[in-house]
Order: C-alpha cells, then sequence, then structure tokens
C-alpha cells in the first residue's frame, strides 16, 4: 500500500459543500464589485476570475480531491492548478483594481498606506515572494515533508491555501497589472522569473531522481514529470505575457517620446514666425 | 529638418540590438528542436539518467530556464527592432547560427560529456554520435561567424562610402 495513500476519515461530501463555499466567496465578492453603479469593468477579467473559482473549486472538492487522495499525480496536478494556474488567472483579473473602485475612499486610502508600508515592500518583493514559492516546495517535495503531511486534512487545507497565497504574491510581483508603488525593475522581475523556472526544474529532477521516504517510485515519477513539464507550460505563459508588457512599455514610451518632440518642434516653429 | 529626424523613435539599423535577438533565438531554436526531436520524437534522450550528478542537474534547469527566457526574450526583442525599424536581418540570421552552435556545442560537451546529464542515444556506440552532435555545432558556429564578418565589412564599405 502507498504510505501516500489517505484513509476517508471524513464523510467527502460535508468537506467538499464547505470547500466549494469557501472558493465562491471570493467569486461572489469579485462579482458584486463589478455591479457596483456607475463602474465600467471590463468583462474579460471578470471571466478570468471566474475561471479562477472554478477550476480552484474543481480541483480541491469533488473527484479530483478524491483522487488526489490516492494518488500523487493527481495531486500534483492540483498543485499545479491552485499554486499556479489560479494566481495566473486571478492576477490578471486585477481585483486590487477593482477593490480600490469599490471600496469607501477613506478605506481605499488607509490600504493604500499600508500597501506603500516598508513591510509590505519586502514581502511583495519579487525575491521574497520567489522564496515563499520555492523554499515550501523544496522542503515538501525534496526535503521529504510531503509524505507526512498527506495524512492530515487540516495540513492539506492549509498547504493548499499557502499555494494559492504564495503563488498570487510571486504572481502579482513579477506580471502584476494592480497599482503597486513598490514594482520592481524589469531586470529584477525578469531575472527571478527565470530563476524560478530554473528552480522548478530543478526541483522536479531531484523529485525524479531521488523521491524522499514515503514517496513511492512508481507515483514520484509520473508526478515529478507532471511538475516538470506543467509548471513549464504556465511558466511560458508568464514569460509571454511578461515579454508583452515589457515590449508595450517601450513602445509606448516612444509613442509618448514622439509626441513630446513633434509639440517641441511645433513651438520653435511657433515661436521663430514672429521674429 | 534636423529636428524631425532626432524625434523619430527608430535611430537607424541596431547591428549590435539585431546579432543580440539572433543569438538569444538560436539558443532557444537548438533547446527547442532538442527537446521536440530527440526527447519526444525519437526518444534517444532520456529526462534524466542514474548518472546524472547534482552538478549537472542544476546546470540543465539553469539552460532550462535560460532557453525558455531566450526564446520568448529574443521574439520580443526581433518585435521590437521591427517596430522601430532598425532590424538587420543579415546580422539577426548570423546571431542566429552563431548562437545555435554556441548552444549545440554546450549541450553536447558540457551537458553530454561533463556532466553526464544523459546521452544521445542509448545501447549504441557513442562515438559517431557525438562527433557528428559536436560537428554540426562547429559548422554552425563557422558559418554563423562568416555571416557576421561578411555583412560587418559590407555594412563598414557603405557607411564609409557614405561619409
Amino acid at each position: 500500500m502507498s504510505p501516500a495513500l489517505l484513509p476517508a476519515a471524513i464523510p467527502a461530501g460535508a468537506t467538499d459543500t464547505a470547500v466549494v463555499v469557501l472558493w465562491l466567496i471570493p467569486g461572489a465578492a469579485y462579482y458584486a464589485a463589478t455591479r457596483r453603479p456607475g463602474l465600467v469593468w471590463p468583462r474579460r477579467r471578470t471571466t478570468l476570475w471566474c475561471a479562477g473559482v472554478l477550476l480552484g473549486a474543481a480541483a480541491t472538492a469533488g473527484p479530483v480531491a478524491t483522487a488526489a487522495h490516492a494518488s500523487f499525480v493527481a495531486s500534483m496536478a492540483v498543485h499545479l492548478l491552485v499554486g499556479m494556474v489560479v494566481p495566473l488567472l486571478w492576477v490578471l483579473a486585477a481585483p486590487g483594481t477593482l477593490a480600490l473602485k469599490w471600496l469607501p475612499v477613506r478605506v481605499s486610502r488607509r490600504m493604500t498606506r499600508i500597501l506603500r508600508s516598508a513591510p509590505v515592500r519586502v514581502l511583495s518583493h519579487p525575491v521574497t515572494a520567489g522564496l515563499l514559492v520555492t523554499v515550501p516546495l523544496w522542503a515538501l517535495y525534496v526535503g521529504g515533508l510531503y509524505p507526512q503531511v498527506v495524512h492530515e486534512p487540516a495540513a492539506m487545507a492549509l498547504l493548499h491555501l499557502h499555494f494559492l497565497l504564495s503563488g498570487l504574491l510571486f504572481t502579482f510581483a513579477v506580471i502584476g497589472i494592480d497599482p503597486n508603488p513598490h514594482r520592481s525593475s524589469a531586470v529584477v522581475r525578469g531575472f527571478v522569473l527565470l530563476a524560478s523556472i530554473a528552480a522548478h526544474g530543478i526541483l522536479a529532477k531531484l523529485l525524479y531522481a531521488a523521491p524522499p521516504p514515503g514517496f513511492i517510485a512508481s507515483q514520484a515519477d509520473p508526478g515529478a514529470l507532471l511538475m516538470y513539464y506543467g509548471g513549464d507550460a504556465v511558466h511560458a505563459g508568464m514569460l509571454i505575457i511578461f515579454g508583452w508588457q515589457v515590449y508595450s512599455a517601450a513602445r509606448q514610451r516612444d509613442v509618448r517620446r514622439g509626441a513630446r518632440h513633434a509639440r517641441e518642434a511645433r513651438q520653435r516653429a511657433g515661436t521663430r514666425r514672429p521674429s | 529638418m534636423r529636428a524631425k529626424t532626432a524625434a523619430e523613435p527608430g535611430r537607424g539599423i541596431s547591428l549590435r540590438r539585431s546579432i543580440v535577438s539572433g543569438l538569444l533565438f538560436g539558443c532557444g531554436l537548438v533547446a527547442f528542436v532538442d527537446e521536440a526531436v530527440f526527447h519526444q520524437l525519437l526518444h534517444w534522450h532520456h529526462f534524466y539518467d542514474r548518472s546524472t550528478t547534482a552538478a549537472g542537474l542544476v546546470s540543465d534547469g539553469v539552460f532550462h530556464a535560460f532557453s525558455w527566457g531566450a526564446t520568448v526574450g529574443a521574439l520580443f526583442l526581433f518585435a521590437d527592432l521591427r517596430r522601430r525599424h532598425a532590424l538587420s536581418l543579415p546580422a539577426w540570421t548570423g546571431g542566429v547560427l552563431l548562437g545555435s552552435g554556441i548552444f549545440q556545442l554546450y549541450d553536447g560537451v558540457v551537458q553530454h560529456k561533463v556532466f553526464g546529464l544523459h546521452q544521445i542515444r542509448y545501447g549504441v556506440d557513442l562515438t559517431m554520435y557525438d562527433l557528428l552532435w559536436n560537428l554540426t555545432a562547429l559548422v554552425l558556429i563557422i558559418s554563423g561567424a562568416v555571416v557576421l564578418l561578411v555583412h560587418r565589412r559590407r555594412a563598414g564599405r557603405t557607411v564609409r562610402a557614405d561619409g
């Protein structure tokens, strides 16, 4: 018997309902905020947010969650969805921008003040965010923590919450579109993104090469392959978005500079004429 | 009139950036061919073989990330050069040849032989495979260098003729 098997201690139906309700809360809050009178909110962003809610719920409740108890591959799929895909969808849905528009001015001012503070600055730095994602992954899959927590439903729930939050923080720090008073330079963000792609690949191959005690090789191998190639797919998407952001920023800079030069040239021509 | 030319975003052909974009694209291209043809289609290369060292795994991870970043970065750099009308296609092509040769040689010498990450094929005499692999790399490097040198000489002549 695989040590990664989990006895069904809690009736699955009750936890499933609770998990779905938990996912519906951010979904409902986002939707309610978009319905604010006078607010024009792109439907694309609402769709992205809802897709994140549906994927998150589908990954952590129902048949996928049941399969994840018994199979490491299924559990790796859950981790990829909750820790990478849902954060990507949610960050691209710009929840911060929506919140600032929706909250009363006094509250959003206070929120902005908190966001500008030094602790948030350190926490939301790409390097910190990258470490918060990578170090626990290391402990879980290479350090051998995973086989110990897989039997504890509460620990697994906390782990999923950690995957979601650290994934959100990392995605926001690297390619976030919400207002970010501490946004790092493109060089830092690009470097951290590449470093985390490398770390992800190394971890997946280490898990494949030498599964820590508690992993069964026949389960660790396909799990590690899914981690490697699945992680690659999401990372490639992030890289393309990052490249697009840098490219459009350069284009906008050139357009603005061109407009400024044209204006100055017109002004020079205007002052010359009367003399 | 001079103010107007300065106002235009593209100030002529950018040779250096065209070469950089080509070099990066060449690296990404070889990594892509390696993964698609040798890993996935032929199944000659292995994801991992039991002789891999820890340093090999790190090198593999770093170069895996680098090849992704190089491909995406090179294409956006290409788009940016096109947008500014600053692309030199000969310089870019020379860069692609040179970049793919260098990457192929690194893969063939350091990753396959020094780090022993995996071999080109298993259950055969490797001499011919290794020789062919690294000779291809050398041919790519030499042809890339020739394209770049010829183009630089030609570009230099145009500049002198203009000046």
